[in-house]
C-alpha cells in the first residue's frame, strides 16, 4: 500500500473509530505525563519519598488533589513520577522481549529443518508455564528488585513474538514472489531483509503496541505482590501494595494508582487494535 | 485419528520432561548459593551445610538432576521452610481451593463469554454491541487486583452484602473433602448452609478472576460469530430458505465455537496467573497465595513446588482442549 | 405476464475508496419455463445481479440506487424481510458457484438438507413433520439428482464428497421448496471439465421435467450456449445484447458480443485465428460516459461517448445496446 494512502486510511479509521482515538489520546496523555512529569508535578520532592509525618494520609484537597500516603507524600505526585517509570519499563520490556523473539522467529520460519525444531522447542518450554507464575519463579530466584522483575518478564515474554514472527516468516516463505526473488539469484540475507521482514512487521507492531501495555500491567503485578520495585520507588503496584494496609478507611490512597495502570492499559490495547484494523485488517481476531 | 492421539500424548510426555528441565535450571541460576535458598533466609552456617548434605547439593549437577527427577516421581517437592511441611502437602492441600476459584471463573467467563459474544455479532454496531465492546476491552485491561480491592470495599466492606475474604467461615467446620471443591461437596452432602456460605465468599474473587477471559472469549466469539455469518455457507443456508435462528444458533455458532474453544486453553494458563492476585486480594488459601507468601518470605522450595504443579496443569489442559478440538471437528477426524 | 421482469435496476457498492456503480440499469426477463443464460466476463456484474433476487448482497456496503426487480408480479426489493422468506428457496432457488465454501464443513448433509426442508415448511406456514419424513423427503431429493446411496450420503459431512457430488446435493437442496425459477451461478466453474458435462445435463434434466424456469449465469459461451434457448451478453454492468441462442451465435450485433464470439477457438475450422478483445474493463469507480464499452470499441464515435445507448429491439425478439446498430 502506497504511504500516503495508507496515512488516509489511518486519519480515516482514528477519525471514524472512536474505540481508536480513545486508545490514542490515553498513551499520548501517558507519554506526556511520563516526558514532562519532574516538572509539572506539584510536589516534586515527594516523589523519592521525603518524609512529612504530620501531613500524612490526607483525604482529597485542594492542595493535595489525590491526598496524601502514610508518610505525607503528595499522592498525585507520585502516581505521575510513577507513569514515568511505568512507561519506560513497559517500552524496555516489550523491546527488549521482541529484539531477542523476532529475529529467532524469523530465522525458525526461514531456516526451517532442525533449526526451527530446537527454536520452536525451546519456545514451547517457556510457554508450558503461565506468565505471572514463571515471572514469580524467576523473581523468587534472582531476588526481589525492579531490574530482576524486568528480566523476569523479558524472558516471559520473548516466546510470544518467536511464535507470531516464525508464523509469518513460514507464510510468506510459501509466498511466489519469494520464490521467484530465490529463482532470480538473491542471496537469503537479502530476501530476508527485504521481503520477509517489512511483510512480517505489521503484526509484530500491533503486538508490541498491545504488550507495552500489558508490560505495565505485569510490573504493577509484581509490585503489588511485593517482588517488583521496592519502595520509596512510587510505582504503581508496589503503592497499591501499600495502600492496602489501610483500606478502607483511606480508601482514596489506592484507587489512583489503579485508575491510571486501567488508564494504561486500556490506552495501549486500543492503540493496538486500531493499528490491527489499519496494518493488519484480515487477522482481526479477539 | 489415533495416530493423533498417540503424537499428541507423545509430545505431552516430552514436554513435562521439558518442565522438569526448567524448573531445575530455573533452582540454580538464582545468583544466591542453593543451599541458602533452600536453607531459607534465617538459616545459620550449619544450618546451611545440612541443607546442602541433605538436598545432595555437594553433588556433581547431573546427578542432582536425577534425583530431583526421581524425587517428584515419588511426590517429593522438598520442605517448606516456613511451615516446616513437606512443599508436596501443602499443594494437596492448597490447590483444590485455587482449582474450584479457577473452574467456577471459566465456568462464568464460557456462559456469559459466549451468550454476549453471539449477541454482539447478531446485534453488530447496534448499541447492544457498541455496549459489549466496551465492556470487553476494559475487562481484558482491567487490573485484577485493583478491581478486586474495589469490589471488596464496595460490596463486602460497604454494603456489607458479602464476606471480605477468605474462603469458608471461621466458625464453620467444612467436613471430610469429597472432591476438594466446597460448592460441589455441599450439592453431594446436600448442605445448603454450606453451599450458600461457600457461595457467599467465592463470588466476589470468581467474578475478579472471570473479567478477562470472559472479555477475552466475548471478542473471539463475536469476531468468529461476525466472520461466520459472513460465509458463503450462511449465503447458500439463506438462499435455501433455512429459519434464521437455526441459522444463528446452529449453522453460524457451531464454526464461531472451534475457534473460541482453541483459546481455552490459553485463557486457562492466564486464570492461572490471575489467581495468584486474585488469592492475595481475598486471602484465597489455594497455590496462587502459598507461592506469593513463599516468594516473600524467601522460601524456594514452595515456589518451585508451585510452578511444576501449574506448568503441569496448564499443560494437561491443553492436551484436553486439543483432544476436544480433534474430536469435534468433522475434518480432523477423519484426518 | 413475465415470471421475472428486472427492470432499469441500479445497484452500487460504497467502498471506502469510492462507490463502486456495479450495476448501471439492467433490463431483462423471463417467462416461465424458459432458459436464459447471462454471459459475461469476470467483474461485470452477473452475480451480483443474480444475488440481487434473492436480495443475497450484504446490504452496507450494497444500496439499490433505482429500478425494480419483479417477481410474479411482485417487487422483490420492496418486501418485507418475512416475505423474502417464503421466496427463497420456495418459488426462487439458487445454486452457487463453489460447492466446497457453499456448505457448512462442520455440518452433516443431512442436517443441512433438513434444515432447508425444515426452513420451506415454517415458511409456509405448514405444521411440523416428524424427522423421519423430513429425512427420506431428503433421501428422494438427493434421489433425483443422481446420487447413488441417500442414506449413507445424508450422514457424511462435506469434505468426504468429491466436487461433483457436493454441487449435486447443492442442487438437491435447492430444489427442496420446488421452486418456479432456478437460477445458477457458475455452477461448473469449479469443477473438473468432466464433471461439468454431467452436472450440465443434470440442470437440463431437471429443468426440462419440473418445467422450471432458469437463469444460467456464466463466463463461458460454451456453457451457457448449450443448456439456454436465450442468451444476454452483459458488460460491466449493462446489458448489451439479448437474443435467442441461435441468432447470437449466427448473427452477434454488439461489437462486445461479435468480439466474445471471435474469441472462441472453431475446431471445424483450425485456420481460424481467436482474437481478443483489446483493453481491459472499466473502473467501476469511474465508468466510461456515454456506453461503457466505448473506450475499447472500434466503432466509437461523439454520441457513443456521451449517451448511453438503450436495449433497442433491431429483430424479432433480438434486442441490442449500441447506437451503431440498425435493424
Amino acid at each position: 500500500m502506497a504511504a500516503s494512502r495508507r496515512m488516509r486510511l489511518a486519519a480515516w479509521h482514528f477519525r471514524r473509530s472512536f474505540a481508536s482515538s480513545l486508545g490514542l489520546g490515553l498513551v499520548t496523555a501517558i507519554v506526556l505525563l511520563a516526558l514532562l512529569g519532574p516538572w509539572i508535578v506539584p510536589y516534586p520532592d515527594h516523589a523519592a519519598g521525603s518524609v512529612n509525618l504530620t501531613g500524612k494520609l490526607q483525604s482529597p484537597s485542594a492542595a493535595h488533589w489525590f491526598g496524601t500516603d502514610e508518610v505525607g507524600n503528595d499522592i498525585l505526585t507520585r502516581v505521575i513520577i510513577g507513569a514515568r517509570l511505568s512507561l519506560l519499563v513497559g517500552i524496555g520490556i516489550t523491546f527488549a522481549a521482541a529484539a531477542i523473539g523476532v529475529p529467532l522467529g524469523i530465522l525458525a520460519g526461514t531456516a526451517g529443518g532442525r533449526v526451527r525444531e530446537v527454536i520452536m522447542r525451546l519456545t514451547d518450554l517457556f510457554l508450558s508455564v503461565p506468565g505471572l507464575v514463571l515471572a514469580i519463579a524467576l523473581v523468587a530466584a534472582l531476588g526481589p528488585g525492579i531490574v530482576n522483575a524486568m528480566i523476569a518478564l523479558v524472558l516471559v515474554w520473548w516466546p510470544g513474538y518467536v511464535r507470531l514472527a516464525e508464523s509469518k516468516a513460514l507464510s510468506i516463505r510459501e509466498e511466489p514472489f519469494i520464490e521467484s526473488a530465490r529463482v532470480a539469484g538473491a542471496p537469503s540475507l537479502r530476501i530476508l531483509w527485504r521481503h520477509v521482514l517489512p511483510n512480517s512487521i505489521s503484526p509484530i507492531i500491533v503486538k508490541m503496541s498491545m504488550d507495552i501495555g500489558q508490560a505495565i500491567l505485569a510490573v504493577a503485578s509484581l509490585g503489588f505482590i511485593g517482588l517488583g520495585a521496592k519502595p520509596p520507588t512510587p510505582e504503581w503496584g508496589a503503592m497499591i501494595s501499600i495502600a492496602r494496609s489501610y483500606l478502607p478507611d483511606w480508601w482514596w490512597y489506592a484507587i489512583y494508582p489503579g485508575a491510571f495502570i486501567y488508564a494504561s492499559v486500556l490506552g495501549f490495547n486500543l492503540l493496538g487494535d486500531g493499528l490491527r484494523d489499519i496494518l493488519d485488517p484480515r487477522s482481526h481476531r479477539g | 485419528m489415533l495416530f493423533y492421539l498417540l503424537r499428541r500424548f507423545a509430545l505431552a510426555g516430552l514436554m513435562l520432561f521439558g518442565l522438569i528441565c526448567l524448573t531445575f535450571t530455573i533452582a540454580n541460576i538464582a545468583p544466591a548459593d542453593p543451599a541458602v535458598l533452600a536453607a531459607g533466609p534465617d538459616a545459620g552456617r550449619s544450618q546451611i551445610e545440612q541443607a546442602r548434605r541433605e538436598y545432595g547439593l555437594d553433588k556433581p549437577l547431573p546427578a542432582q538432576f536425577l534425583r530431583y527427577v526421581s524425587d517428584l516421581a515419588h511426590g517429593e517437592f522438598g520442605r517448606s521452610v516456613a511451615s516446616g511441611r513437606s512443599v508436596g502437602r501443602d499443594l494437596a492441600r492448597y490447590f483444590p481451593a485455587t482449582l474450584e476459584l479457577c473452574l467456577l471463573a471459566m465456568t462464568i467467563g464460557l456462559v456469559f463469554g459466549i451468550s454476549l459474544g453471539m449477541l454482539s455479532a447478531l446485534f453488530k454496531d447496534r448499541w447492544l454491541d457498541h455496549v459489549t465492546r466496551i465492556f470487553a476491552v476494559s475487562g481484558i485491561a482491567l487490573p485484577p487486583f485493583w478491581f478486586g480491592l474495589l469490589l471488596q470495599l464496595g460490596f463486602a466492606v460497604w454494603l456489607g452484602w458479602l464476606p471480605t475474604s477468605g474462603r469458608i467461615g471461621v466458625s464453620t467446620e467444612p467436613g471430610e473433602p469429597i472432591t476438594g471443591l466446597l460448592l460441589v461437596d455441599a450439592v453431594l452432602r446436600g448442605d445448603g448452609a454450606l453451599f450458600n456460605q461457600s457461595l457467599s465468599y467465592i463470588l466476589l474473587p470468581a467474578l475478579v478472576l472471570s473479567l478477562p477471559c470472559l472479555a477475552s472469549i466475548l471478542r473471539v466469539n463475536r469476531s468468529e460469530m461476525v466472520e461466520a455469518l459472513r460465509a458463503d455457507y450462511i449465503t447458500a443456508a439463506r438462499a435455501h430458505g433455512v429459519s434464521p435462528w437455526r441459522l444463528v444458533t446452529v449453522h453460524a455458532l457451531k464454526n464461531a465455537l472451534l475457534p473460541t474453544l482453541a483459546i481455552i486453553g490459553l485463557r486457562w494458563g492466564w486464570m492461572m496467573s490471575s489467581t495468584v492476585l486474585v488469592e492475595t486480594v481475598f486471602d484465597w488459601p489455594g497455590i496462587g497465595l502459598y507461592a506469593v507468601s513463599s516468594a516473600i518470605a524467601g522460601d524456594f522450595k514452595p515456589v518451585m513446588g508451585v510452578t511444576l504443579i501449574v506448568g503441569l496443569n496448564f499443560m494437561l489442559v491443553n492436551l484436553v482442549v486439543d483432544l476436544l478440538y480433534g474430536v469435534l471437528d468433522p475434518r480432523l477426524r477423519d484426518a | 405476464m413475465s415470471l421475472l421482469e428486472i427492470r432499469d435496476y441500479r445497484l452500487a457498492f460504497d467502498t471506502f475508496d469510492g462507490t463502486l456503480h456495479v450495476l448501471d440499469g439492467i433490463d431483462l426477463s423471463l417467462e416461465a419455463g424458459e432458459t436464459l443464460g447471462i454471459v459475461g466476463e469476470t467483474g461485470c456484474g452477473k452475480s451480483v445481479l443474480a444475488r440481487s433476487l434473492l436480495r443475497l448482497n450484504e446490504a452496507p456496503p450494497a444500496r439499490v440506487v433505482s429500478g425494480a426487480i419483479l417477481f410474479e408480479g411482485q417487487d422483490v426489493l420492496s418486501l418485507p424481510e418475512k416475505a423474502m422468506r417464503r421466496l427463497r428457496g420456495r418459488r426462487i432457488a439458487m445454486v452457487f458457484q463453489d460447492p466446497a465454501s457453499y456448505l457448512n464443513p462442520l455440518l452433516a448433509i443431512g442436517t443441512q438438507m433438513e434444515d432447508a426442508i425444515r426452513g420451506q415448511e415454517a415458511a409456509l406456514g405448514q405444521a411440523r413433520r416428524p424427522h423421519r419424513a423430513i429425512r427420506s423427503q431428503a433421501a428422494e431429493l438427493l434421489a433425483s439428482v443422481g446420487l447413488a446411496e441417500p442414506q449413507r450420503l445424508l450422514a457424511s459431512h462435506p469434505h468426504q464428497l468429491s466436487g461433483g457430488m457436493r454441487q449435486r446435493v447443492l442442487i438437491a437442496m435447492a430444489l427442496a421448496g420446488s421452486p418456479t425459477l432456478l437460477v445458477a451461478d457458475e455452477p461448473t466453474t469449479a469443477l473438473d471439465v468432466t464433471v461439468q458435462a454431467q452436472v450440465l445435463a443434470l440442470i437440463a434434466g431437471l429443468v426440462a421435467e419440473r418445467g422450471l424456469a432458469l437463469m444460467l449465469i456464466s463466463h463461458d459461451l460454451g456453457v451457457v450456449a448449450a443448456s439456454c434457448a436465450r442468451v444476454a451478453v452483459m458488460y460491466a454492468g449493462t446489458v448489451v445484447e439479448e437474443a435467442s441462442t441461435a441468432q447470437l451465435l449466427a448473427n452477434p450485433r454488439h461489437p462486445y458480443a461479435q468480439g466474445l464470439i471471435a474469441a472462441v477457438p472453431d475446431l471445424d475450422n483450425p485456420a481460424h485465428k481467436p482474437r481478443g478483445i483489446p483493453g481491459s474493463i472499466p473502473n467501476l469507480m469511474t465508468p466510461p460516459t456515454g456506453c461503457r464499452f466505448h473506450p475499447r470499441c472500434a466503432l466509437a464515435s461523439e454520441i457513443c461517448c456521451s449517451i448511453k445507448p438503450a436495449l433497442r429491439e433491431i429483430a424479432p425478439a433480438h434486442g441490442v445496446a449500441c447506437h451503431h446498430a440498425t435493424p
